[in-house]
């Protein structure tokens, strides 16, 4: 009865919000819309400057999606190479081919090099390799591979900013002291709270999945329900963390100085990045950290199309930070009132 | 008449609080009986919010003892025996008045016909009637203070806690809500109330001036006032405090 009285209440409160309503609602989209555009463009053709006459590796190079331009001199095209003109020039040295790389971008370098390895390849046909996918494909762009954990990311970061400035400002607001001088529990303060914005993030979840598979055509393997059940455990643990450290803010400007503690280091745990170049110890402490299990189960499901079986230990994970962030939360509500 | 009955509605007793190394409150020793208009005076922080929230047992004492109706405080069943205004209006800003009306007369239990006629009556007291269907954000600091007590009225408490009632009311308002609290205690309702204003202490029943966490003065208005040997009870107030100092 009085946890409903709360759910109603905030859903109320988001109503007339409009703005908060099109940040958690339509933030989500537009970035993950930008991230797509950024990381799915059109497959780059490196622009390769080739000195000397024309000769069947120039033909292999365009059918890799190559553009080939023939100089006459060297000085030539490395003169364009230094104009920005060109990412590689190729020379035939006795016989060998002889690269000079543009050097400034590594993943232009990189892919130029492998173009030509493929051209090379292709070049002498006894030594070209048959290729199989055990997930994913040759079509699979590095929006797939970490779209999923963008996903999780920003699940976890709207809710966790939303909850926390929610909960800060009923604290300073003196509406928490009021609310704390009536009968309501405490546990029933954060039960109110986890309702009613649980419903948001199941919105928001749902949204989001539906936006990225359906509009972005983003690689889905598995069930969507195992990806909104992921979503929202992932936004619950943000809102229960969320609401938990408002209680060591005093404004909403140190709710933001939780970004770069709470947040960002998340990010590069969650294997939005590889870590294997890491040191090893420093690697395990992605283990304390929500986001890398909802990212790893969010992965497994829409790329390597896992069940509820494969990601058991995530979901545990995540539900147990959740309910321990809660039990700590109605305790640090006895800051304001003993009983 | 049952034994509880008989426990006077409010009974503090050798209260102490620390901040830190600071006493806010020194040793307060009070009983309020039922039905009484009870005023605590004294300027801002003199300690009155501070034995308020230990009253409501929101606070916890860190020495001696706080009893409502018999029963020693803090219990949470007894949060549903008075109704509270608290010092900030604490109000929900994007939500009109009658959904905070709502919201609170849930948490008190009340719903259905029940919620919505006392929702009337409480907002026909404090004349904001034709104000329930606008958002608070539109309201002027008066009328905020006027549905803070509106509120605190709502589930009909037997004991009313009000932490500076009539700031930014208007003295119209402001008479006609002394009128009301008045009437209240007719009622059998026990009212106590915080004020800094020294005009409106002197509608209290009986008043307690706090200076510096210490009760420097406890009894009606025109006790106080004789005790003193002045005439008002602000000359009263002077009067008490400087001779603390002069014990000090």
């Amino acid at each position: 009865m009085r946890i409903r009285a709360l759910v109603v209440r905030i859903i109320r409160q988001f109503v007339r919000d409009k703005r908060t309503l099109a940040l958690l609602f339509l933030a989500p989209l537009l970035i993950l819309s930008l991230t797509k555009l950024v990381f799915d463009g059109r497959t780059v053709s490196p622009e390769i400057g080739l000195t000397g006459p024309a000769s069947a590796f120039a033909e292999k190079l365009e059918e890799q999606n190559a553009s080939i331009t023939v100089y006459d001199s060297v000085s030539e095209a490395e003169e364009a190479l230094k104009n920005g003109k060109l990412d590689a020039v190729i020379q035939i040295k006795e016989g060998k081919p002889d690269i000079t790389l543009e050097g400034s971008d590594p993943s232009v370098s990189r892919s130029t090099q492998l173009v030509m390895q493929k051209a090379l390849q292709s070049h002498v046909q006894e030594l070209a390799p048959t290729v199989h996918y055990l997930y994913g494909g040759p079509d699979m762009a590095s929006f797939d591979s970490f779209g999923p954990v963008l996903i999780g990311f920003f699940s976890f970061f709207f809710v966790f900013l939303l909850a926390g400035v929610s909960f800060l400002r009923e604290r300073t607001s003196g509406t928490l002291e009021r609310l704390l001088g009536t009968p309501i529990r405490r546990s029933e303060i954060v039960l109110g709270y986890l309702a009613g914005f649980g419903i948001f993030t199941l919105l928001q979840a749902s949204l989001i999945a539906w936006f990225s598979v359906q509009v972005l055509g983003m690689s889905m393997a598995g069930h969507i329900v195992n990806m909104l059940l992921i979503n929202l455990l992932l936004s619950l643990t943000a809102l229960t963390l969320g609401t938990l450290l408002s209680s060591f803010a005093s404004s909403e400007f140190q709710i933001i100085q939780f970004i770069p503690i709470i947040i960002v280091p998340q990010a590069f745990f969650s294997g939005l990045f590889n870590l294997d170049a890491m040191n090893p110890v420093l690697q395990k402490l992605s283990f304390i950290m929500p986001l890398y299990y909802g990212a790893d189960a969010m992965r497994g499901i829409m790329i390597r199309g896992e069940g509820i079986a494969d990601i058991q230990l995530d979901i545990y994970v995540l539900a147990g930070l959740s309910i321990l962030f809660a039990l700590l939360n109605v305790a640090a509500l006895k800051k304001h009132r003993r009983m | 008449m049952t034994k509880s009955a008989e426990k006077p509605a409010i009974a503090v007793s050798r209260i102490t609080r620390k901040f830190g190394d600071r006493k806010v409150l020194d040793d307060i020793t009070l009983t309020v009986p039922r039905g009484e208009l009870f005023g605590l005076l004294g300027p801002s922080g003199s300690g009155k919010t501070t034995l308020i929230k230990l009253i409501t047992g929101i606070d916890l004492a860190d020495d001696g003892q706080v009893e409502l109706f018999g029963e020693p405080m803090p219990q949470l069943k007894m949060l549903q025996t008075f109704g509270y205004m608290a010092q900030s209006d604490a109000l929900y800003q994007e939500l009109t008045g009658k959904e905070n009306m709502v919201f609170y007369g849930s948490l008190y239990g009340l719903s259905g016909k029940a919620l919505a006629s006392r929702i009337q009556s409480a907002a026909a007291l404090v004349n904001l009637t034709e104000h329930l269907d606008k958002a608070v954000t539109a309201y002027s600091g008066g009328m905020k203070r006027r549905l803070s007590l509106a509120i605190a009225l709502l589930h009909e408490p037997r004991l009313l806690v009000l932490d500076e009632p009539t700031v930014g009311i208007d003295p119209v308002l402001r008479q006609a809500i002394w009128n009301e609290l008045r009437a209240l205690t007719q009622q059998g309702v026990t009212i106590i109330v915080t004020t800094h204003v020294m005009d409106e202490a002197e509608k209290c029943d009986r008043l307690g001036l706090i200076r510096d966490g210490k009760l420097i003065a406890l009894g009606t208005p025109e006790a106080i006032i004789e005790q003193a040997g002045v005439h008002t009870i602000e000359e009263a107030f002077i009067a008490f405090g400087s001779r603390k100092e002069a014990q000090a």
